[in-house]
């Protein structure tokens, strides 16, 4: 049976990762708390509104209103990487060598490893960031589409359209497909070998949560009273074809969905604090945490693949020892 | 998950640069009234005050993509309110300020149509300021002008001092005209009592026409009658209350009112036609409000729209004595006063 540890904080919960083998919770008002032989806090941001785990650098990249941005490792140290004013950081997120993006209004940033800081300038707001896994290249979320920039090297952008507001965005793990959330309830995506269309519509609430299966065969996503998994193994992506519906329960929606790191199973978690995972092969279910005080906003696998961390809007995180 | 008690209540500030926006907003956020403020600006400017929870946000106008022209919504207001409410312990009620050239339906729209912003927040009222020297002109060259004070649930007739009393007077019958359902101030310095703009309840239901006994009453199917606004308990001395011509801007004005009046509705035919109505005329309704006697019904229904949203609810039991009788008002742009009026009166009990 699956055990939980819990660790019952105060506040929203932004996001629940490992640094190490360490598991760390950063919550809204800009603690970072961590579990490491005992209960230890860190400050970062003054209000923390974005955070990104930099799994290369076992970093986690957080962004807010205090305008700045920080590097949170294991062991509490927290390094000052970047200050855009009085705007609110509104979007972080970690790249290859060492670089990070950020974004405040219409402006997004990238600073390399190096301290050197590029900035590129949109009509509209920045919603999302990400950074393609292949190559120095990242891409913005926008209204009507989104845009691709290449920070390293100079030459205009490429701009992917598409009617209405992009929020999210996230790369493909072997870089072939782009794919955003919208503010209406669907996902949409871009082959980017020859920029085909690929609609992912039926939600009934925005998407707000996406994780990547290994190797990039399947994408999970929230939105759903059930985690909607699409395939991605063939060359036009899920298109055609239909998602698997994992964990469908008639009374909550799912709201963060984390793809174990080298199986094909799900770990799902839903607006009432229930925590499960789901087989993609059988849509076998197991219970990992009943329900708690709030909805699930984050959740990381460790390297180990035996515990999950997880974090929730009420502030009761935890973390899931499935092994124990 | 919505929860009525802890939805944090926003006000929506508009006005044109000058009108005396930042003047309100900075003594709301000094005046000693016990509630804590967060403010959503364009652009920081002129307030003078270091607050924590003053947020600037680009203005970012969304188009939803749905193939509805006017469901459009601020972007903006959504991550920031979705930040704000992260942390809801620091604040108690939220106020948005707009550009002076904000339209400011997508602002209200955004409350209704994200179901994240909307179980966290409500909707309290539309505040308009308007600069009483300067609104003649604005009105000439500019829709926005006029589509804020169509919108208002308040309007603050500021700078008041800078006008004759004729003028203001021709001032007021044109927001009038505009809007024969808005609570007009006329201030000075923007000085209203902050109660009046704070904390109105104007989207809700269970409040919104009960704050306003008079509501649709003094302007019954003819909304250029312009006289005997004392309802409103302010100072009214040296309105001229003979003037009832009609004020010399009105051409500029392409906002009209229609107030229906009725006796018992049928549920079965006042439904689908209101429903109807909305979704065919949505984008040339501004606001509607209405409070209906429904056959067979002991209470009070209320409905209130902004373009294609309605909502409608019971409000409370019909009081002793109090007279059935069906009312609404809509405020937009070419309404066919004549057919909305036949219409209504179809849905009758017969």
């Amino acid at each position: 049976m699956p055990t939980v540890a819990p660790l019952d904080l105060e506040g929203h919960c932004v996001a629940a990762v490992f640094l190490g083998d360490v598991p760390h919770f950063a919550l809204a008002d800009g603690a970072i708390h961590r579990l490491d032989n005992g209960h230890k806090t860190v400050q970062a941001n003054d209000g923390l509104l974005a955070a990104f785990h930099d799994a290369a650098n076992d970093r986690l990249i957080t962004g807010g209103e205090d305008g700045k941005v920080f590097a949170v490792t294991s062991g509490g140290a927290v390094q000052d990487l970047a200050s855009a004013g009085k705007k609110w950081i509104t979007s972080v997120a970690a790249g290859p060598q060492g670089a990070i993006a950020y974004a405040t209004g219409k402006t997004a940033f990238v600073r390399f490893a190096d301290g050197k800081t590029r900035e590129f300038a949109h009509p509209r707001s920045v919603e999302g960031l990400a950074f393609s896994p292949k190559g120095m290249r990242f891409g913005v979320a926008r209204y009507n589409g989104a845009t691709l920039h290449f920070p390293a090297a100079e030459g205009k952008p490429v701009e992917l359209e598409w009617a209405g507001a992009h929020t999210g965005i996230t790369f493909s793990p072997d870089g072939a497909f782009l794919v955003t959330s919208m503010q209406e309830n669907a996902l949409h995506g871009w082959k980017l070998a020859d920029g085909k269309h690929m609609r992912m519509t039926g939600y009934p609430g925005k998407v707000k949560s996406l994780s990547w299966s290994v190797k990039g065969k399947w994408l999970a996503s929230s939105g759903a009273p059930a985690a909607i998994v699409w395939p991605f193994s063939g060359k036009d992506g899920p298109m055609g074809k239909a998602p698997l519906e994992l964990g469908t329960r008639g009374n909550s929606m799912v709201t963060s969905v984390a793809c174990h790191p080298s199986q094909d199973v799900v770990a799902i978690g839903y607006e009432d604090g229930m925590v499960i995972a789901a087989r993609f092969a059988d849509a076998k279910e197991v219970l990992l945490r009943r329900q708690g005080k709030g909805a699930i906003t984050s959740m990381m696998w460790d390297k180990e693949e035996r515990r999950i961390a997880f974090g929730s809007a009420a502030g009761d995180c935890g973390v899931i020892d499935i092994t124990a | 998950m919505s929860d009525a008690q802890t939805q944090i209540p926003v006000t929506v500030l508009t006005g044109y640069l000058g009108a005396g926006k930042t003047t309100l907003l900075n003594r709301i956020l000094s005046e000693n009234h016990g509630r804590r403020y967060a403010v959503i600006v364009n652009e920081f400017g002129e307030i003078g005050i270091d607050n924590d929870l003053i947020v600037e946000s680009d203005e970012e106008i969304y188009e939803m993509n749905n193939g509805c022209v006017c469901c459009t919504v601020r972007g903006d207001l959504i991550r920031v309110v979705e930040g704000l409410m992260r942390r809801p312990g620091r604040f108690d009620a939220i106020v948005v300020e707009t550009t002076g050239l904000a339209d400011p339906v997508p602002v209200a729209q955004t409350f209704f149509m994200d179901d994240d912003v909307r179980s966290k927040t409500k909707l309290d009222a539309v505040v308009a300021l308007v600069d009483a020297k300067h609104l003649p002109l604005r009105l000439k060259d500019s829709k926005e002008a006029e589509d804020q004070i169509a919108f208002a649930d308040v309007v603050v007739l500021n700078k008041t001092d800078l006008v004759t009393s004729e003028e203001l007077a021709k001032v007021e019958a044109t927001i009038r005209a505009i809007n024969p359902a808005a609570r007009i101030h006329r201030t000075t310095r923007a000085g209203v009592a902050l109660s009046e703009v704070l904390d109105r309840g104007a989207f809700d239901l269970s409040r919104a026409l009960e704050n306003d006994p008079h509501f649709l009453e003094a302007h019954d199917h003819d909304h250029h009658d312009h006289g005997g606004h004392d309802h409103h308990h302010h100072d009214h001395d040296g309105h001229d209350h003979h003037h009832h011509d009609h004020p010399s801007d009105i051409h500029d004005v392409t906002v009209q009112s229609v107030s229906l009046r009725g006796g018992e509705m049928d549920p079965k035919k006042f439904f689908p036609w209101i429903e109807k109505i909305t979704q065919m005329e949505g984008p040339n309704i501004l606001r509607l409000k209405g409070i209906i006697a429904l056959k067979g019904d002991d209470e009070r229904y209320v409905i209130q729209g902004v373009h294609m949203i309605i909502e409608g609810d019971h409000q409370r039991a019909w009081k002793d004595g109090e007279k059935h009788e069906s009312r609404l008002v809509f405020i937009g742009r070419e309404l066919d006063a004549e057919r909305l009026k036949k219409s209504f009166d179809a849905c009758q009990v017969a």
